[in-house]
């Protein structure tokens, strides 16, 4: 594995997105539901709301990267935010 | 009478999940752990953090190739979507022209990328190529390895050559889906012809024409052989493209740092344009079945 230069941060970080698939998963099967529809008018599932979250996570990231430039892991905060909000309403 | 259950159905997915980890679930987690480190190759790495990707953000280099990537796609989408139906609604619809028609169609979508980049490589010179050396002879400047406005217009007709056949064919497919009583209503109506493809015909080709939309926006988006056997990204950098910029960066300067951040913003954007065409799509069936 050591051609996969693998670091401590970068192993965390895909098994958190592997915890988190996991996780949804055992709570779909556990849990079935049927899709809704919120603020974007798209009918989204909880899978898709994983994804919304994790696709604008990284946007966030970058924004904040990009804008602000320091003190990286508040973006995480609006992450946080932002999740809660796709969760609640889209 | 009770169902069985059965899970060993479950294996028969496992080549397909072997596929897809090697071909792309490790490679892209290589490129995210090259992403944050730094090498000077021996596979030797030091921790570089979020610098890459800050230096990527403050590049002018990569802000540019951005640019020329999205007015590529953006022009060679509002060439070809338009000029595939309009070839799609005068191909014939019976007897044998429909075969012959077909098969020219898919002749251009056929020919391998590399091999289409040399044709027109060769096809635009105006020593050799038939195209230059006709325009040289009535007198019109034109060499694409000098002017970038020359090179931009032989990338774009290129592409528009090979891939709008891809568009013609699914939105022929789709106008061969309408059943004629929606015809033999219009022409009750006395419908216009322009009414007959705005309430008929372009309703009926609008998922097709959706997929047609995010198949060739992905390909553009990530177009490398082409550009690169007909201009290599020239003349200057005025053709560089995304991915021509990203192996320049990764394979001719070895700087696998920079080129991963770069590769995962890339990514990121096609994952995000991606999506977006997926859920109209879906949503597009939606209504439609509805």
């Amino acid at each position: 594995m050591a051609w996969m230069a693998w670091t401590w941060p970068t192993a965390i970080f895909f098994m958190v997105i592997a915890g988190l698939l996991i996780t949804f998963t055992i709570i779909g099967v556990k849990y079935p539901e049927t899709p809704r529809r919120g603020i974007l008018r798209i009918e989204t599932t909880r899978g898709d709301r994983l994804f919304i979250t994790l696709l604008g996570s990284a946007f966030i990231n970058l924004a904040w990267l990009g804008l602000v430039g320091a003190n990286q892991p508040y973006a995480l905060i609006v992450c946080l935010i932002y999740a809660a909000a796709v969760f609640r309403w889209v | 009478m009770e169902k069985t259950v059965n899970q060993k159905a479950w294996f028969l997915v496992l080549p397909v999940l072997l596929l897809v980890a090697f071909s792309a679930v490790i490679p892209l987690m290589t490129v995210v752990n090259y992403s944050v480190q730094d090498t000077f190759g021996n596979n030797q790495f030091f921790w570089a953090g979020l610098d890459w990707f800050r230096q990527m953000l403050e590049d002018e280099r990569m802000w540019n190739a951005l640019r020329r990537q999205v007015i590529f796609s953006g022009v060679i989408l509002a060439i070809e979507v338009p000029l595939g139906v309009l070839i799609a609604l005068n191909m014939p619809k019976r007897g044998v022209m429909v075969s012959v028609c077909l098969v020219l169609m898919s002749l251009p979508l056929l020919i391998p990328w590399n091999v289409v980049g040399t044709i027109w490589q060769i096809f635009g010179r105006v020593d050799i190529g038939l195209l230059g050396h006709t325009l040289a002879a009535l007198g019109v400047d034109y060499n694409y390895t000098q002017d970038a406005l020359d090179a931009w217009v032989t990338l774009i007709v290129m592409d528009v050559w090979h891939w709008t056949s891809l568009v013609a064919l699914l939105a022929y497919a789709g106008l061969k889906s309408i059943p004629d009583a929606y015809y033999q209503a219009a022409r009750i109506d006395q419908a216009s012809r322009w009414a007959v493809f705005r309430y008929i015909e372009l309703p009926k080709m609008t998922g097709v024409l959706t997929i047609a939309i995010l198949l060739r926006f992905m390909d553009s988006f990530k177009i490398y052989t082409e550009p690169f056997v007909v201009t290599g990204g020239g003349p200057g950098n005025a053709t560089t493209l995304l991915s021509i910029d990203l192996v320049k960066m990764a394979l001719g300067q070895f700087d696998l740092g920079p080129a991963a951040a770069f590769s995962i913003m890339y990514f990121l954007v096609i994952l995000l344009v991606s999506w977006v065409f997926y859920t109209v799509m879906t949503n597009l069936d939606q209504q439609g079945g509805k």
